[in-house]
């Protein structure tokens, strides 16, 4: 009945509307993860693809090395690439502020080109496969689709991961000087708050948001050197339609992206790997700032 | 340039000669190559109401600014409650028990009133209530759940006060509090003021509106091209009301 209604079997319908769905939800938390670090820091973070990379890496290492499984690699992994993000900051990117934003894109640039070729050269271009935890191996028949566990549990994680940071941000008293540190870091610091730490830590949990991602990732894509740099651009057009710096923003069009890009494998195949650029073009033209993005 | 102060009572409350709370010596500012503030001299009382009169570009808002710490190159010597701060920096010149209220307010749109008011954190025990500050700005209690920039210039500005009144900091670096806005608004500023003082606050006020500074403030530094080149005491600005004539006229 459904499929002649559509032309084609439902199944393939909500198989991609679910692939857009889990697909968004990466775009979700890396988006996120820009957004927190372009708000405070006013860089665009061009070596997010390769610190979520980190955080696949990570989850591999911590299993074969310390036989740390997923679900502490969930944790640990963004802790420790966390880390190494706070490293980068205070010894890299802190010599940025208060200059050209272009000075920011091209050390992180840099910075993702340097990490990834070192991965390739380390561990080669190929993926490393990484099993799926055993809790959440097989799936359920919804009846329209199989929906397998691990791709429900990302989607769920990334959701809770999202609202988590939504509500750090618009709820509790570290989050109102997160906001305020957007708009002015210098009067902010007058009133007695340490804003250069502030932004370490920004800078920080951004960069934990890409491992998570990268944590949640490895399962389903395999662990590569090259799997940020793949991804990192689609993230980059959905900053721009949701706007710089918005949370909100980042969250709301990471998943329908997703969505969007899934629905459009169904009924215009070809089209699918461009439409979030198009989208992106007219939000551009209409509306410069992005859909929740406020004008300069 | 005189900076003896005679012990006095003003509004019921002691201004002791004692107890430096500021001391400025030598001060120079900069921004970039332009040389904005070239050695400023002065010193502050506990408890004392001073002004920073001058005409506009004449290096009160920069005194200001560098004292917080704001500008970043400056040479010379700024000693708060004891303590030298010429390389502090502004968080931890704040948590001497500072507070700064901008010229342009500095309110900030994503937040709103409540949140603006609770932002800056607790820099020294005695802070006022929120609702002895709500008392004292009835309009914040109603908009408390307004964003910040809906407020009017007046309200703003009252939130810039109040923000500050909420953290516990006894020096009050107040720049161009009445810019822009309607006497009656002024009027409450100054009433506020003189509460400030009996309350034993220490106040660096930076202001163009004489006639509003005038009945407040212990003492007036009058400040051209980057220099202190007057202090007057309340009690002499009849005697020396050519100096304001010549500094102050435009």
């Amino acid at each position: 009945m459904l499929t002649d209604l559509l032309g084609f079997p439902p199944q393939v319908l909500f198989g991609q509307l679910l692939l857009g769905l889990i697909n968004g939800a990466f775009y979700a938390v890396l988006s996120l993860g820009l957004a927190v670090i372009f708000g405070l820091l006013n860089i665009v973070n061009f070596a997010h693809g390769a610190l979520y990379m980190l955080g696949a890496f990570a989850t591999l290492g911590l299993t074969q090395y310390l036989g740390i499984g997923y679900w502490g690699a969930l944790i640990f992994a963004p802790l420790i690439v966390g880390a190494i993000g706070v490293g980068l900051e205070r010894v890299l990117l802190r010599r940025l502020s208060g200059i050209d934003h272009l000075y920011g894109l091209l050390l992180t640039f840099g910075l993702a080109l340097v990490i990834e070729g070192t991965f390739v050269k380390l561990f080669g271009a190929s993926g490393i496969p990484y099993p799926t935890p055993e809790a959440l191996q097989g799936g359920v028949n919804l009846g329209f689709m199989f929906l397998p566990f691990y791709r429900g549990w990302v989607v769920v994680a990334s959701l809770a991961v999202c609202v988590a940071t939504w509500y750090l941000f618009e709820r509790t008293k570290i989050g109102a000087y997160l906001r305020a540190g957007t708009e002015n870091p210098r009067l902010l610091q007058a009133f007695g708050v340490n804003v250069p730490l502030l932004t370490t830590l920004a800078y920080g949990y951004g960069v934990a948001l890409a491992a998570f991602a990268g944590v949640l990732a490895a399962p389903i894509t395999q662990v590569n050197p090259l799997m940020g740099s793949n991804l990192i651009i689609v993230v980059f057009a959905v900053v721009v339609i949701g706007g710089m710096g918005s949370i909100m923003g980042a969250v709301v069009t990471g998943l329908s992206m997703g969505v969007i890009e899934g629905l459009t494998k169904v009924f215009w195949p070809e089209a699918s790997s461009t439409v979030i650029f198009v989208v992106m073009a007219i939000v551009l033209v209409l509306r410069p700032a992005g859909l929740f993005g406020k004008p300069a | 340039m005189s900076d003896v102060i005679e012990n006095h009572d003003i509004g019921g409350q002691h201004v002791s000669e004692h107890i430096e709370e500021l001391r400025i010596q030598d001060l120079h500012a900069f921004y970039g190559e332009s040389h904005a503030l070239h050695g400023i001299d002065m010193k502050v009382y506990q408890g004392e109401l001073v002004t920073l009169l001058g005409r506009n570009g004449s290096g009160r808002t920069t005194t200001l600014r560098s004292i917080m710490g704001l500008i970043g190159h400056r040479t010379g010597s700024i000693m708060l409650k004891g303590e030298e701060v010429i390389h502090a920096t502004p968080h931890s010149i704040a948590h001497l028990g500072v507070g700064y209220c901008p010229e342009e307010r500095g309110i900030f749109s994503r937040l709103s009133v409540e949140e603006n008011l609770m932002l800056p954190p607790r820099v020294a025990d005695g802070g006022m209530s929120v609702e002895e500050l709500y008392e004292m700005f009835p309009n914040l209690a109603e908009r408390r759940r307004s964003q910040g920039t809906r407020l009017s210039g007046g309200e703003q500005q009252m939130l810039a006060m109040a923000r500050i009144l909420r953290t516990g900091a006894n020096i009050l670096l107040l720049d161009e509090i009445t810019e822009g806005l309607a006497p009656v608004i002024v009027d409450k500023l100054g009433e506020v003021l003189l509460e400030l003082k009996t309350r034993g606050y220490t106040v660096v006020l930076v202001e163009q509106n004489f006639r509003f500074a005038a009945p407040l403030a212990d003492r007036h530094f009058v400040m051209d091209h980057g220099k202190i080149v007057a202090t007057i005491k309340a009690d002499e600005l009849e005697s020396k009301q050519h100096i304001f004539d010549q500094y102050l006229s435009v």
